[in-house]
């Protein structure tokens, strides 16, 4: 049964791989917007550490929205998804596929840098290791609630746009308890009950996110 | 197997079509004619379940296909418009990617042998994007050749095709329903099938599409 699923991951990783610039355009736009701040505050290092947490997530929320219009849009036109929506296995695997897919290329690359990116804000180890640890478990959660405004807004003139409306505020929890955990740690609080509720996120979104995305497609699509 | 009864689309507030009747038994080719408008393409993209009717019923195997969605699907092909390839992938990949969606993966050299049989020698390891719209068209078609559903739902399939793979496309149609399978086919070029029963349906003619 999880056949289709891997077999629609393949094939998106193949196509990523033939084409870089997407991958490239989503890190690139999360490496610059995360140095902006460093350059515009200058080395005042308390108030770095003190912003860090929040513009990495506001920087990993708005990297993911700009990956997204693209989810769906390219299977649309080539007419895949019609042969996706027409696959003999539950639509919702398929879409999953295609989110892991779409989270491998744009969400892994960003959270591998993410430490790297760190040193800018003068962070602690332990913090890094904490913001590494967010990063892991919402941006998946991202990717999933993200599928649905896509596939909403699929075929719609000025998609783009109406997306990130749709999006960004479901995006808030996430953002909320991600820049949360990493604040809890840096003050001594320790991030684990962030850390937990940013997880029950993530598996709430995987259970209904692919079941939503699919009762969208169709009606895309039609 | 395949049953239509009473069906009606809407597109807007326009009626397309409506009241489109007609049965489809093993060994049948139905041919869709009307003129451009007239509702072909929606009611093909009805008949594989992409379009809801606002009125009417489709059935297969006696049971509406919206109540076995995937079982109607594991048995159905269908090939719209848009070939559905990819850009970015070759010929190879393409056939495999669509075989293994479809649930009936093939092997490399299958695939490769495939692609051979529709004309494609020499091309079959370039990304898509560099081949012709007939080429392309030839890479969508290759499912046929391998594919074991018995209902095929073509819509257009001799568009942008040379003569010797139009011919060829009408043996592959021959064979499959000489072989006991179910071909919807719209065209609006006359293409002479000599297999079979061939029913036909024209849609916008008169009110009633009874065939």
């Amino acid at each position: 049964m999880f056949d289709v699923f891997f077999a629609i991951l393949r094939r998106d990783l193949l196509l990523a791989m033939r084409r870089r610039t997407d991958v490239f355009t989503t890190l690139f736009f999360f490496v610059i917007v995360v140095s902006l701040f460093p350059l515009g505050i200058g080395p005042e290092l308390n108030t770095l550490r003190l912003i860090a947490p929040g513009v990495f997530w506001v920087a990993a929320l708005l990297a993911s929205m700009l990956a997204l219009e693209k989810l769906f849009l390219v299977d649309y036109q080539d007419g895949a998804l019609e042969q996706m929506l027409l696959a003999p296995q539950p639509l919702s695997l398929l879409v999953l596929g295609k989110v892991a897919a779409h989270w491998l290329i744009t969400g892994l690359p960003l959270v591998l840098l993410s430490p790297l990116l760190g040193l800018q804000y003068d962070l602690p180890g332990e913090t890094i290791e904490v913001l590494l640890l967010t990063l892991l478990l919402g941006t998946p959660a991202l990717s999933l609630i993200g599928s649905i405004g896509a596939a909403l807004t699929l075929g719609l003139r000025g998609g783009g746009v109406l997306v990130s409306l749709l999006v960004l505020p479901l995006y808030i929890p996430v953002l909320i308890f991600g820049a949360g955990a990493v604040e809890a740690q840096a003050s001594g609080l320790g991030g684990g009950g962030h850390l937990f509720m940013l997880g029950a996120m993530g598996l709430a979104a995987l259970v209904v996110a692919p079941l939503a995305t699919s009762a969208a497609l169709r009606v895309s699509a039609e | 197997m395949l049953e239509v009864v009473n069906l009606q689309c809407t597109r807007g507030d326009r009626r397309l079509f409506s009241g489109v009747a007609f049965q489809l038994e093993p060994g049948e080719l139905l041919h869709l004619h009307g003129h451009n408008g007239s509702g072909k393409t929606t009611l093909m993209r009805a008949l594989c379940g992409l379009v809801t009717p606002t009125q009417g019923e489709i059935r297969w195997k006696g049971a509406p296909i919206r109540r076995q969605r995937e079982e109607y699907h594991a048995e159905l092909l269908y090939l719209g418009h848009k070939n559905g390839i990819k850009d970015d992938l070759t010929g190879v990949e393409n056939l495999r990617a669509a075989c293994r969606l479809a649930g009936t993966p093939i092997s490399e050299k299958e695939a490769w042998a495939v692609l051979e049989k529709l004309g494609l020698r020499g091309h079959e390891d370039l990304p898509s994007r560099v081949l012709s719209q007939g080429q392309q068209k030839r890479v969508a078609l290759a499912r046929l050749l391998v594919s074991r559903a018995p209902l095929w739902l073509l819509d257009e399939p001799f568009v942008g095709l040379d003569a010797a793979a139009v011919e060829l496309l009408q043996s592959v149609v021959r064979d499959h329903v000489e072989e006991g399978g179910l071909v919807v086919l719209t065209t609006h070029q006359e293409v002479a099938l000599t297999s079979g029963r061939v029913k036909r349906l024209r849609l916008g003619w008169k009110k009633d599409g009874h065939v």
